[in-house]
């Protein structure tokens, strides 16, 4: 891609916040937009540094938060395309250093998509009593002309504090290949969830791993997903503990409508006898007392379906 | 006034009686009690009124105002005005407590929701933004689904075991609920194993294994309560064979 004027740069700016229904920051939120490989907008605060250069087919970003910083307003990120094809490639490392404590909101908007890849290559390091929360929402358009290959590895020092929550609701998925893997150091904690709405012949494939190696670390992952016409997913968590304490927890639901297919995958292990690991898997169609509380209420089949499944990936 | 005409209605489950040859009168505007021990038929009943899956092959016939609803589907008996509080309510998964309230609603407010919350002793404020899910506790999951129904504003509804899980200061809340809900003019049937609740009622069955053994005005019934469970007397025994030795409904 070449190098945009400022009136284009403004244009797609835009229409890429407008894709995601944001129009506005009051001047105390950080925010960064990029398009394609271009980095359109970038407004920072006190103790947050993001440093970005563009690569060939997308960008490089460094982002820090300041030891000790606890940001005040969640930091908004935007990707995008606004042409119909393209590829994006975001190679990202984190570092959120000893005691900083930041909410990352980051939208992926493709909402034009024909045939778009969206390659996200991340690594994320929370240090010593760090926290981050991340937030990741794709709006793709109805085609679902959308590849989208996000690879996060993530280590969360001790008391560490680690989230992200990956939802895909809007618009059709397409082909998604969704591999995070952490290493959770001792007291730390991992909260990993994905909610995903499959449609038409979407191909979802959600990978999440979590190494409980520290004494008293806890992990969370958690997959809710429903599909229907001919989607299909497999969902592979992983949950390894070998330290004493260390809790973890696996929740896999799924619904499956019309001619959808979803495969369930959990491996737990345990590897050392004070450790604790549970996990819990549901798929198939909507749960029949679910179902019938809301018939008994008057609600159609369809409606009341629709609200099981909306709650699920709520 | 019939509001509901049970006909002789038997249901079959592996070849055994859960209801045998039942017949029942629910007259519009009353509060019935059904009363009888675990294992009796109560909740049954109370499945095959509504037409849940697994109770919807009967014999006999189950009449809404003179024309039978054996056809109907649940959610088409619900639109007749018939609602079900179950006797384990279920648990949703991230739904939300004002979805929920509304779902069956006529008016969708705020409003509407905050006042049903409030009719059941839930603050609006504290449980609004909460989910329908395994993190409510028992009784807060039977007054919440309560709750709805109060929104719903029913024709007829069949609680089974409204006080169930609900704690002694908050049994108030339910009791006002079948008040408020019979002020507006909805019949009401009460599955219950306690007499404070059938205190409530104008008019009480009393079943056994299936088979309608009893049946009158609220005040006669407390017998059953005293261990005195005449006319049948086979309490503990198993229900085969007790549909043996049941004597014929009065
Ligand atoms: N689907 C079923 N398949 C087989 N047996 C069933 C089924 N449903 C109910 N039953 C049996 O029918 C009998 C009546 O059950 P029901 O739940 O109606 O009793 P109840 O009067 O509501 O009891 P409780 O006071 O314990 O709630 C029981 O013996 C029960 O085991
Ligand atoms: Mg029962």
């Amino acid at each position: 891609m070449s190098e945009l004027t400022l009136t284009e740069k403004e244009k797609l700016l835009a229409e890429l916040l407008a894709s995601i229904n944001q129009h506005r920051f009051a001047p105390d939120v950080a925010h960064v937009e990029i398009h394609g490989n271009q980095v359109l907008n970038k407004n920072l605060v006190e103790g947050l540094i993001v440093e970005a250069e563009t690569i060939e087919d997308g960008v490089q970003v460094h982002i820090r938060v300041k030891r000790g910083v606890a940001l005040k307003n969640p930091v908004h990120f935007c990707f995008g395309l606004i042409p119909d094809n393209g590829v994006q490639r975001i190679v990202i490392d984190t570092v959120i250093e000893q005691g900083a404590h930041a909410t990352f909101i980051a939208n992926c908007t493709f909402p034009n998509a024909v045939n778009v890849r969206h390659l996200m290559n991340a690594t994320i390091e929370i240090k010593e009593g760090a926290s981050l929360s991340y937030f990741e929402r794709h709006t793709h358009g109805p085609e679902g002309g959308v590849t989208i290959v996000p690879v996060t590895n993530v280590r969360v020092h001790e008391d560490g504090r680690f989230s992200t929550e990956f939802e895909l609701i809007k618009g059709a998925a397409g082909i998604i290949e969704l591999d995070y893997a952490a290493e959770v150091d001792a007291n730390a904690t991992v909260d990993m969830k994905t909610r995903i709405f499959g449609r038409a012949s979407d191909r979802i494939h959600i990978k999440e791993a979590a190494h409980l190696a520290g004494p008293g670390s806890t992990g969370v992952l958690t997959s809710h997903i429903a599909l229907k016409n001919t989607a299909t997913a497999t969902i592979e968590n992983e949950l390894v503990a070998d330290a004493p304490y260390a809790r973890g927890h696996v929740d896999c639901k799924e619904i499956v409508q019309d001619e959808a297919k979803a495969r369930a995958i959990p491996i737990v292990q345990v590897n050392n006898h004070l450790a604790h690991v549970t996990h819990e898997a549901a798929i198939g169609s909507v749960d029949s007392k679910q179902l019938e509380t809301l018939l008994s209420r008057g609600l159609t089949e369809d409606e009341a379906t629709e609200m099981i499944i909306q709650g699920l990936l709520s | 006034m019939n509001l509901l005409e049970i006909k002789n209605l038997s249901l079959f489950k592996d070849n055994r009686p859960i209801l045998n040859n039942l017949s029942m009168d629910i007259w519009a505007g009353h509060v019935h009690a059904v009363i009888g021990p675990n294992g009796a038929g109560k909740s049954t009943l109370a499945n095959t009124i509504m037409g849940l899956s697994g109770y919807r092959d009967f014999e006999g016939d189950i009449l809404l105002e003179g024309e039978s609803i054996a056809p109907l589907s649940v959610d088409e008996r619900a639109r007749r005005g018939i609602t079900l509080l179950f006797q384990e309510p279920a648990r949703f998964e991230g739904l939300g407590v004002m979805s929920f309230i509304l779902a069956g609603a006529k008016e969708k407010s705020r409003a509407v929701a905050e006042e049903a919350l409030a009719k059941v002793g839930l603050a609006p404020e504290k449980y609004l933004m909460r989910a329908v899910d395994k993190t409510l506790s028992g009784g807060e999951r039977k007054r919440i689904e309560l709750a709805s129904i109060y929104a719903m504003k029913p024709r007829l509804v069949l609680m089974d075991e409204p006080d169930s899980g609900v704690d002694i200061d908050s049994i108030k809340y339910i009791f006002s609920i079948i008040k408020e809900l019979r002020k507006a003019g909805s019949t009401v049937v009460l599955i219950t194993h306690s007499p404070e609740v059938l205190r409530r009622a104008d008019h009480a069955f009393l079943i056994c294994a299936g088979t309608l053994v009893d049946k009158g005005e609220m005040s006669r019934m407390f017998d059953y309560f005293n261990g005195k469970c005449v006319p049948c007397a086979h309490v503990g025994q198993p229900v085969e064979d007790a549909v043996a030795q049941t004597p014929a409904s009065t």
